[in-house]
């Protein structure tokens, strides 16, 4: 039986070892598109194909690697949150700081759209308020760790922090104006006349670490096994556009320019829906081809915070006035956030 | 034989259907006298204190919820 000192010992330099491996695979991943592009198929330098065969094999490993990475980390960090315990956290709170939880919360609290329907009984029958829960509802789905991740890897840390922080001032402002407006009563009669359910959920024993990776490991499997095919359909696109697309060509459409850019990027993104990963090359392509940041950050939030399969859920527990004012404010949010961003970047 | 009464608690998602395949494979694999019920009302499943679905309710205890495990790890919670 191996002590357990040296136990961890192996363990830990096993994931250094497992970092640094990943790191050095990382790191050649741009050499390799373009040794796979220029070399073994021969296309030329500079010209279209070469362009976005280069684009192509070097992100798709790029991105998948880091999806691995993070859907991973966050999966261990939502081990440690429950839906069960933010509702504890957000019940009876006063609004404006109720709304700042709520949407800080939404990022780490383990979410799938088909159970927004019970989370959301849950929550509004045992005292949180209204638009504390929209607050929750907003993030959750929004400020996306996939999302994150990709623009981290693709844009840097300022996209990403740029992303993340107004998808939560989105998430606070909407759901406070929401909750201002006193609208409960066009929630479905019944969802407030459903007594609330036990305290607890039987499930909440401490995990160990090793549970805790289990979780990660499977997170991966369910969600990087579940959006490959997105992710890969939208390198493809992406490397059409960074091949065969004239440079600045979007900057007349979608430019700093075009007043107009803003709304029709939120109008388009709306009812279209994409998981984050197969969305993040296109913004790449875009912005590369001129498409001014807050337009471009726009689209992507309408595209993926407001989704046509989740109003549709939605739709069970809440009148269609309450739906439109939701999809509402959340578009009128999107739409402030690209124009200060397009007038200040 | 042991007798278990099973309940999936979701709304007919793809993860929910998963859930009771693996959860009727890993019954009849353990030889148990099991029923498989499913509960796809959300008043019903917000009544057992479950606000994340897919979920596991084994002779009315929540053992497991918004994971689909697969038969061999379900067998552990079906005992």
């Amino acid at each position: 039986m191996v002590p357990e000192p040296s136990r961890r010992v192996l363990y830990a330099t096993g994931a250094l070892l497992g970092v640094a491996a990943w790191w050095l695979v990382y790191r050649s991943l741009e050499p390799f598109g373009q040794w796979l592009a220029y070399r073994i198929l021969g296309l030329g330098r500079g010209s279209r194909a070469g362009s976005a065969v280069a684009f192509f094999a070097f992100e798709t490993p790029k991105v998948l690697m880091l999806l691995a990475v993070v859907v991973f980390g966050v999966g261990v960090v939502r081990s440690f949150f429950t839906p069960e315990r933010t509702r504890a956290v957000l019940a009876g709170r006063r609004e404006s700081v109720g709304n700042v939880l709520a949407a800080l919360l939404g990022v780490v609290t383990p979410f799938c759209s088909c159970s927004a329907v019970p989370l959301f009984i849950g929550f509004v029958t045992t005292g949180v308020p209204l638009g504390v829960t929209f607050s929750f509802l907003i993030s959750a789905p929004m400020v996306n760790e996939i999302a994150l991740v990709l623009l981290f890897g693709l844009f840097g840390w300022k996209v990403a922090a740029l992303y993340m922080g107004t998808g939560l001032l989105i998430a606070i402002v909407a759901g406070w104006i929401i909750g201002r407006l006193k609208l409960e009563r066009w929630v479905e009669p019944w969802v407030y006349a459903t007594a609330g359910g036990p305290a607890t959920a039987g499930t909440d024993a401490p995990l160990t670490w090793g549970e805790r990776a289990e979780l990660g490991r499977e997170a991966v499997r369910d969600i990087v096994g579940k959006v490959w095919p997105y992710v890969l359909g939208g390198i493809a696109v992406g490397a059409a556009i960074h091949g065969y697309v004239p440079q600045d060509f979007m900057a007349g459409i979608m430019g700093k320019g075009a007043w107009w850019s803003v709304p029709l990027a939120v109008l388009l993104g709306v009812p279209m829906y994409s998981n984050a990963a197969g969305i993040i090359p296109i913004v790449q392509a875009l912005l590369e081809k001129g498409a001014a940041l807050g337009t471009v950050l726009a689209f992507m939030m309408s595209v993926i915070g407001l989704s046509l399969p989740e109003t549709i859920i939605l739709r069970k527990v809440l009148t269609i006035p309450l739906i439109a004012t939701f999809v509402g404010v959340v578009a009128a949010g999107i739409l402030v956030v690209g124009y200060v961003f397009n007038l200040v970047l | 034989m042991e007798s278990r009464l099973i309940e999936i608690l979701g709304s007919g998602c793809a993860k929910c259907e998963m859930l009771a395949k693996h959860a009727e494979q890993a019954a009849q694999e353990l030889g148990l006298d099991y029923a498989i019920i499913k509960v796809k009302d959300p008043v019903a499943i917000v009544r057992r204190g479950v606000m994340q679905t897919p979920a596991l309710v084994v002779d009315g205890r929540v053992k497991l919820q918004g994971r689909v495990l697969t038969a061999e790890h379900l067998k552990e919670y079906l005992r």
